[in-house]
């Protein structure tokens, strides 16, 4: 049974396996991702009523808050995809890894410029030290840390490793730092949607922002996949099932 | 194991001991960048006692920053860590013993001369024990966590930056709790909260770099 497990997961992490079957399946990914997002974005922009306390201008969190969900999710998934492959060897977990820092970062950057737009007009000014844009900036620090060593390193597999160690050094750390600096700091309205019992957001509002946070989520998978395959590409470059590829071009 | 640990221990000492000059440079660097900001900013009192807490900690963050090369770069350099990593006692333990030194040569100094930067700084007397404690408390995790960054960056050229980029975000925790035990402790109230907080990520950084630290130095071992 575990033998049989074994086997399918080594046939279907190996590079060559997955650069097939991922040109495949990055259209089940894209093309929900803009059907959704274009659904949740017209939901969130259009449909949704007009917030009695800020307007218009709340309606960026249905890019802020999925983009800010992706940052530590996709910093999960780093670390994940990187303790496999220091664990077990697999080097397309490796790849996935440093395919996703880049994405990681990216929603990051995009969390903490929506957050400060929105910020502009309801706390007066761009930045504020708040508890959470902070935790978010100190994320974004992880990534670059991250995406340094990675690339400073010379050695593919070293640098996988060794960044990987990093990440999961980061993913121990990212609770403390969240709640040092909650501790520390705080003017930022309270979580709205994860309140189990009522979330405290309306129903018209909830439904585009999980629209959208999905739609990210697939946005994301299609991402990874094309990153991971330039990864794959890169990495297996002088192996002779690339270079097969590249001839029959 | 405990002999090990001890030699590893001695060992660094001495060699440390050897080259004081060395020893004294971050130690230095420490007052100097403190005493940098009564320069830069203000003389006045009230104001340096406002942002005492937080330049006395940014500064022995920083220094003990530019000191955490001495930790494995030179054994590094004349393959003592390869002989290291040959022994058969758990690499675990050595590192600890290292890192052991490392807060004795560089976090402990800090934490002797703090009082020297309280009066240049004007920090209340009712706050110096916070700042001692914060320190004593803290400077074994910028260590501890220091270590598993080196041991990543050893082998990069020059990478002094990349280290500081790496380290720097997880130390953060340690910088918030410390800076506002002695800003509480300024303001007559009881620190015990923040001293705890500091007690609780020493333990886990005690308990879970050293791991790290030894897994990192496999990784830079086998390129």
């Amino acid at each position: 049974m575990f033998r049989a497990i074994w086997a399918w997961i080594q046939k279907f992490s190996s590079p060559k396996y997955f650069f097939e079957m991922s040109a495949r399946l990055i259209p089940w990914f894209a093309i929900p991702a803009a059907l959704v997002g274009a659904y949740g974005l017209y939901l969130g922009l259009f449909v949704a009523p007009t917030d009695y306390q800020q307007g218009e201008s709340y309606r960026i969190i249905f890019i802020h808050v999925p983009a800010a969900w992706m940052s530590l999710f996709i910093y999960v998934v780093m670390a994940v995809s990187a303790a496999i492959g220091l664990i077990w060897q697999i080097r397309l977990a490796d790849m996935i890894a440093a395919a996703s820092a880049p994405i990681g970062a990216s929603f990051t950057f995009l969390a903490l410029v929506t957050g400060s737009l929105w910020g502009k007009p309801m706390w007066g000014t761009y930045w504020v030290w708040d508890a959470r844009l902070t935790s978010e900036l100190i994320l974004l620090f992880l990534y670059f840390g991250y995406m340094a060593l990675q690339s400073a390193i010379e050695d593919q597999r070293t640098a996988d490793k060794a960044s990987g160690l990093l990440a999961i050094v980061g993913v121990v750390n990212i609770p403390i730092i969240h709640y040092s600096v909650e501790w520390w700091n705080t003017l930022h309205q309270g979580a709205t949607v994860a309140k189990l019992d009522k979330p405290s957001i309306d129903i018209s509002m909830l439904i585009p922002l999980l629209l959208m946070a999905l739609a990210f989520k697939l946005f994301y998978a299609a991402v990874v996949l094309v990153r991971a395959r330039n990864e794959v590409l890169l990495r297996d470059r002088s192996r002779r099932w690339v270079r097969e590829l590249i001839e029959k071009l | 194991m405990l002999r090990a640990f001890y030699h590893v221990l001695l060992r660094d000492l001495r060699l440390a001991l050897r080259s004081r000059h060395e020893l004294l440079n971050p130690l230095i660097f420490f007052v100097l960048v403190v005493s940098l900001f009564p320069l830069a900013v203000t003389p006045s009192e009230t104001q340096l006692q406002q942002m005492a807490p937080g330049v006395i900690w940014v500064s022995a963050l920083l220094s003990v920053l530019l000191s955490l090369d001495r930790l494995f770069k030179q054994d590094y350099e004349d393959g003592s860590l390869d002989q290291l990593m040959l022994s058969p006692n758990p690499l675990v333990i050595l590192v600890l013993a290292k890192v052991c030194a490392h807060w004795l040569l560089t976090g402990l100094p800090l934490v002797l001369i703090a009082p020297l930067l309280a009066v240049f700084m004007s920090v209340p007397d009712a706050a110096l024990p916070a700042l001692l404690y914060s320190l004593l408390l803290g400077t074994p995790v910028l260590s501890l966590i220091g270590a598993i960054g080196v041991s990543l960056t050893v082998a990069v050229n020059r990478g002094g930056v990349l280290l500081s980029l790496i380290v720097l975000p997880l130390y953060i925790p340690v910088l918030i709790f410390g800076a506002n035990a002695i800003d509480v402790a300024s303001d007559g109230m009881s620190v015990r909260g923040q001293l705890l907080f500091l007690g609780a990520v020493l333990a886990l950084a005690v308990s879970l770099a050293p791991i790290a630290t030894a897994v990192a130095l496999r990784i830079t071992a086998s390129r």
